[in-house]
């Protein structure tokens, strides 16, 4: 279990991470989310003994981070942001290397090397060299190195950024594997990952916690209003404007006319449901409805409003 | 202990994996021996001091150039964080590169015991005592320089200037006991002893004292617990 208390970060006069807190129970997969910039490495570094926080502390299983460094580096196999690799090494020496330095020698490596292999899907290039190696390999590499001691914990810092569309559905699958027994905590900025691999998702913001629970909770726990799409025809516009003197509930955002058909947006409190009495009216003023759909509010919609920001980059990455 | 040799095999199989330890031992050969051997056959003399003299400035150059990288290249390859992220103590990470460096130079002084075997053939009369503390000196000599570069190469993410910085510090140890006709009277007696050349000069006579071996053991000890401290800093950046 990993426990997180008033962690802070301050980089000279800029304060990357203010005062989080949270606790990760054993066995779970959390994503951490954040626009570039928003903290999220930050605290993963802090969480591996990479930096120290400036106040603040991280507790695993009764060791913390600034008085047993050493003792929670044991526990946790991490793998940093773009996934730095020793490109003139065999892939074989480097999870040796890591491997050595965790103290796993002799048989007890081979036992852990063949383990991290089958896990990994590394078959085919075990004895290649790393520079060699796909991107997608590379990638499995490094998360291997970070699995060779069977951690308790895994930390992982964006761990499918840069991969294609096929590597990044292998990842996704085998991190999902690894979090049927260890703790995951993955970082990314793109929603569509978090939402497909994780239990649960934290959502960080300038240095806080701007949301914590599961997909469905966020999205339901979010205030605001569901959207309607309304096409109809046989209609006049005025009688359009007209509804909202029957309807006080609904807000018509927007009436474009295409051809014979109006499209109407309608916005309505999330929770109500008007589209029985919006058909009702429909049919006493001889309209007929060609279309009707309502926009489910997404993760996305709750990531931008709660930063502020456009998921940027999630198209190009 | 364990960690020290891991890093230590790691960056010695790096220096050769890479061509850069062949050039080093190869390019130090010659030149040493090109040098040791137009002036060895015009003297005349049975001892190995031209050698001794021309090693010190063989190593300005290339001591800088093998250390550069042992952990600026880390730092740019981003690497550094998942060293730094193993349960292994910056000063094991810093001694394992040190002797990754230092047995690479060993290697090289190694290639100029083909002039003593030559001194050996055709010498009479060797005093083979003053030619085994001259390798003494080296041995020590190299090590102060290495650890000089390993601490530059901590300052920076960039070789480049990791070797500038290397190159400077060490230039200014060789040459301190060159001005000292420019230094006040007072200063001339710590700047000599502060100076390589003058405890290297008595080891290559012949003469082991003590002050000279805790000279290089200090300088060495001082730069490698400078340069962990500099990684350690990292964390409170």
């Amino acid at each position: 279990m990993i426990q997180i208390d008033n962690l802070s970060k301050n980089y000279g006069t800029v304060q990357a991470v203010d005062s989080i807190s949270f606790s990760l129970n054993d066995g779970e997969i959390v994503g951490f989310l954040g626009a570039n910039g928003a903290g999220k490495s930050t605290t993963l570094k802090m969480i591996t003994g990479y930096i120290t926080p400036t106040s603040g502390n991280v507790t695993i299983d009764d060791k913390n981070i600034i008085d047993d460094c050493i003792a929670i580096q044991k526990m946790v196999g991490y793998l940093p942001e773009l996934n730095p690799l020793y490109a003139e090494m065999k892939v074989h020496e480097y999870l040796k290397f890591h491997a050595s330095i965790r103290g796993i020698t002799g048989n007890e490596f081979i036992e852990s090397l063949k383990r991290v292999v089958s896990e990994c899907g590394l078959q085919g290039v075990v004895h290649r060299t790393i520079g060699n190696c796909s991107k997608g390999y590379k990638q499995r590499i490094g998360l291997a190195a970070a699995m060779i001691h069977d951690p308790k914990i895994l930390i992982l810092d964006e761990p499918v950024t840069g991969l294609d569309p096929n590597q990044i559905v292998e990842i996704r699958g085998l991190i999902k594997k690894l979090g049927k027994e260890k703790l995951v905590l993955m970082s990314s900025h793109i929603l569509q990952e978090i939402q497909a691999t994780v239990d649960r998702i934290i959502i960080i913001d300038n240095g806080k916690i701007v949301a914590d629970g599961t997909s469905d909770e966020l999205i339901s726990g979010a205030q605001g209003k569901t959207q309607l799409h309304l096409e109809i025809s046989n209609a006049e516009e005025n009688a359009i404007q007209e509804m909202k003197a029957t309807m006080p509930e609904l807000h018509i955002k927007d009436v474009t006319k295409s051809g014979e058909n109006f499209n109407i947006v309608i916005e309505y409190a999330s929770g109500s449901d008007p589209r029985k009495d919006i058909f009702n009216h429909a049919v006493a003023q001889s309209w007929v409805i060609t279309e009707m759909r309502v926009t489910e509010k997404n993760l996305e919609d709750i990531f931008r409003n709660l930063t502020g920001k456009v998921n940027e980059g999630a198209d190009d990455e | 202990m364990n960690n020290i040799l891991t890093i230590f095999k790691k960056e010695l199989r790096a220096f050769f994996t890479s061509p850069m330890a062949y050039i080093f031992l190869v390019v130090f050969a010659l030149i040493n021996g090109y040098f040791f051997n137009i002036q060895f056959f015009l003297i005349n003399e049975s001892d190995m001091r031209v050698l001794f003299g021309i090693v010190p400035l063989v190593y300005l150059f290339f001591i800088p150039a093998i250390s550069m990288g042992l952990i600026s290249r880390e730092k740019s390859l981003g690497t550094i964080e998942i060293i730094s992220t193993m349960p292994i103590l910056e000063r094991d990470i810093v001694i394992g590169k040190y002797l990754a460096g230092f047995v690479l130079i060993l290697l090289g002084l190694l290639t100029t015991l083909i002039h003593y075997l030559t001194l050996c053939y055709v010498g009479t009369s060797i005093d083979h005592g003053a030619v085994f503390t001259g390798y003494i000196g080296l041995a020590l000599l190299g090590g102060v320089y290495t650890a000089v570069s390993l601490f530059a190469s901590s300052l920076t993410d960039n070789q480049v200037i990791a070797f500038i910085i290397g190159i400077a510090i060490v230039l200014l140890f060789f040459m301190m006991d060159k001005l000292l006709f420019f230094m006040p009277s007072s200063l001339s007696g710590v700047v000599q002893f502060l100076s390589t050349d003058f405890h290297l000069s008595n080891m290559s006579r012949g003469v082991l004292d003590t002050r000279n071996l805790i000279y290089f053991g200090s300088v060495i000890g001082f730069f490698l617990s400078i340069t962990t401290r500099i990684l350690e800093s990292r964390k409170w950046n």
